[in-house]
C-alpha cells in the first residue's frame, strides 16, 4: 500500500520520467554529441556521464535559486556563465585525480557547456520550480543521459575492444569491429537504441512533412 | 602555404567536424528536416564560426600572457554568445534581407558545440593566426557539407520509404549521418604533397 502511494508524489514522477519517458537522449534527442564521442569506452561514458550529473545539478541549484531576481532578457547569458563555472570545476577535477580520462576526453568536457540537455533543464524546469524538485530533476536527467551513454558505450567496447571496463570479455580469437570504435559505430548502436526504446515505450514521432 | 591547403582539405573531409568529430549534433538534427533550411542553417554556422574563430584568437593570446588560460572557457561562450547577439542585432537594423534570410538560426548557434569546438581545437593544436582563420572557416563548411548531404537524403527517405514506425524521424537521421560518415572516413590519408 505504501509503495502505491510513493508512486504518485510529484518527486517520483520527475524521477521516472527523466529517467524513461521524458529521457533526454533517447526521446527528446538532445545532448548527442558528447554521448556519441565519449561513448567507445565504458570508463570514458562513466566520467562523462557522472560530469553531467554534476554540472546539471548545481547549475539548477544555483538558478533555482536565483531564479526570481534574473531579468527575463538576459537569463540566457546568466545560465551560460552558471553552467560554464561548474564545466571549468569539472575540468579541473578531472585534470587533478583522473588524469588518463581527462586526456581521453580532451576537449569534450568543456563541451558540457553547450550540452543542450543542460541548457534545456535550465529553461523548461529550474528557471520556474523550487530548488528540491529542480535539484530531482537534474539528477534524472543526469541520470537517464549516463544510462544511455554507458549502454552505448558498453556495446561498442565490446565489440570494438572485446573487453569491458578494461577486462577481456570475448576469447582472445575475438575478431575487432574496429568501426565500433570510430564515429559510424556510435551512429548505428545510438539509432538502433532508440528505435529499441521507443518500441518499448511506444513513443512514436509523427512522419515528416517536407516540400 | 602548404600547410593551410592541408588544413582546409582536411577539414572539409577526413577531419570534418560534424561527421567524423560529431559536433553540433543537435541543430544538425533538428533543421536537416529540408535542404533549404539546411543551407539556411549552414550559411549561419560559417559566418559565425569564422568571425568567433578569429575573435577568440587574440584574446587567448591575451590570457596566455596573462596566465588565466583556466578560464579560457568562459571567456570563449561569452565572447560566442555576445557575438551572436551583436549580429543579430547588427543584421536586423543594416540588412534585413539577410536577416530574414538566417536571422531566425542564429539564436540556435550560441548551443551548438561546433562553434565552442572549433574555440578549443585551436587552442589544442596551436594553430598561428592566419591557420586559426581558415581552420575556422573550413571547419563552417564542412559542417554545411555535412547537413545538407542529410537534410537531402532525409527528403528523399522521407517521401518514398515505408519505415517502421519507431524509426521514422531522428532515429533514421542516424543511420543516414552512420553511413555517411563511413563514406567521410574513406577520405584518410588523402594527400596532395
Amino acid at each position: 500500500m505504501k509503495l502505491i502511494r510513493v508512486k504518485y508524489t510529484k518527486w517520483f514522477n520527475i524521477l521516472r520520467d527523466g529517467i524513461s519517458r521524458n529521457n533526454p537522449i533517447v526521446v527528446a534527442v538532445l545532448g548527442i554529441c558528447s554521448a556519441l564521442a565519449v561513448s567507445n569506452k565504458v570508463e570514458n561514458a562513466i566520467a562523462m556521464g557522472l560530469g553531467v550529473t554534476f554540472v546539471i545539478m548545481a547549475s539548477s541549484l544555483t538558478i533555482s535559486l536565483i531564479r526570481n531576481i534574473i531579468p527575463q532578457k538576459v537569463r540566457m547569458v546568466t545560465y551560460m556563465v552558471v553552467i560554464s563555472t561548474f564545466t571549468i570545476s569539472v575540468q579541473a577535477f578531472l585534470q587533478a585525480y583522473f588524469m588518463p580520462i581527462a586526456d581521453a576526453l580532451g576537449a569534450y568536457v568543456g563541451l558540457i557547456i553547450t550540452n543542450c540537455i543542460v541548457m534545456g533543464r535550465q529553461e523548461a524546469f529550474a528557471a520556474k520550480n523550487p530548488v528540491k524538485y529542480s535539484l530531482i530533476d537534474g539528477f534524472a536527467s543526469g541520470m537517464g543521459y549516463t544510462f544511455v551513454l554507458v549502454t552505448v558505450a558498453a556495446i561498442r567496447e565490446i565489440l570494438a575492444f572485446g573487453t569491458l571496463l578494461n577486462m577481456q570479455v570475448m576469447s582472445a580469437s575475438w575478431e575487432r569491429w574496429v568501426v565500433m570504435a570510430m564515429a559510424p559505430g556510435g551512429f548505428f548502436v545510438l539509432a538502433l537504441l532508440i528505435w529499441g526504446v521507443r518500441e518499448l515505450i511506444h513513443y512514436y514521432e509523427k512522419p515528416e512533412q517536407t516540400l | 602555404m602548404e600547410n593551410i591547403i592541408e588544413i582546409i582539405v582536411s577539414s572539409l573531409t577526413d577531419q570534418n567536424i560534424a561527421l567524423i568529430y560529431i559536433l553540433g549534433m543537435c541543430p544538425l538534427i533538428a533543421i536537416s528536416t529540408s535542404v533549404k533550411n539546411a543551407k539556411g542553417m549552414g550559411y549561419a554556422v560559417i559566418f559565425v564560426v569564422t568571425l568567433t574563430g578569429i575573435i577568440n584568437w587574440p584574446i587567448y593570446m591575451l590570457l596566455k600572457n596573462t596566465n588565466t588560460t583556466q578560464i579560457s572557457l568562459l571567456v570563449f561562450i561569452i565572447t560566442i554568445a555576445a557575438t551572436v547577439q551583436f549580429l543579430e542585432m547588427f543584421l536586423a537594423k543594416f540588412s534585413p534581407k539577410l536577416y530574414n534570410a538566417f536571422g531566425i538560426y542564429l539564436p540556435l548557434i550560441t548551443v551548438n558545440c561546433a562553434v565552442l569546438a572549433v574555440s578549443l581545437f585551436f587552442v589544442n593544436r596551436d594553430y598561428t593566426f592566419v591557420e586559426t582563420a581558415a581552420y575556422s572557416f573550413s571547419a563552417g563548411v564542412g559542417w554545411m557539407i555535412a547537413i545538407v548531404l542529410l537534410a537531402g537524403i532525409r527528403q528523399k527517405v522521407n517521401k518514398f520509404s515505408n519505415l517502421p514506425r519507431g524509426l521514422t524521424g531522428k532515429a533514421i537521421a542516424f543511420i543516414i549521418l552512420g553511413i555517411l560518415s563511413l563514406a567521410f572516413i574513406g577520405f584518410t590519408g588523402l594527400s596532395f604533397f
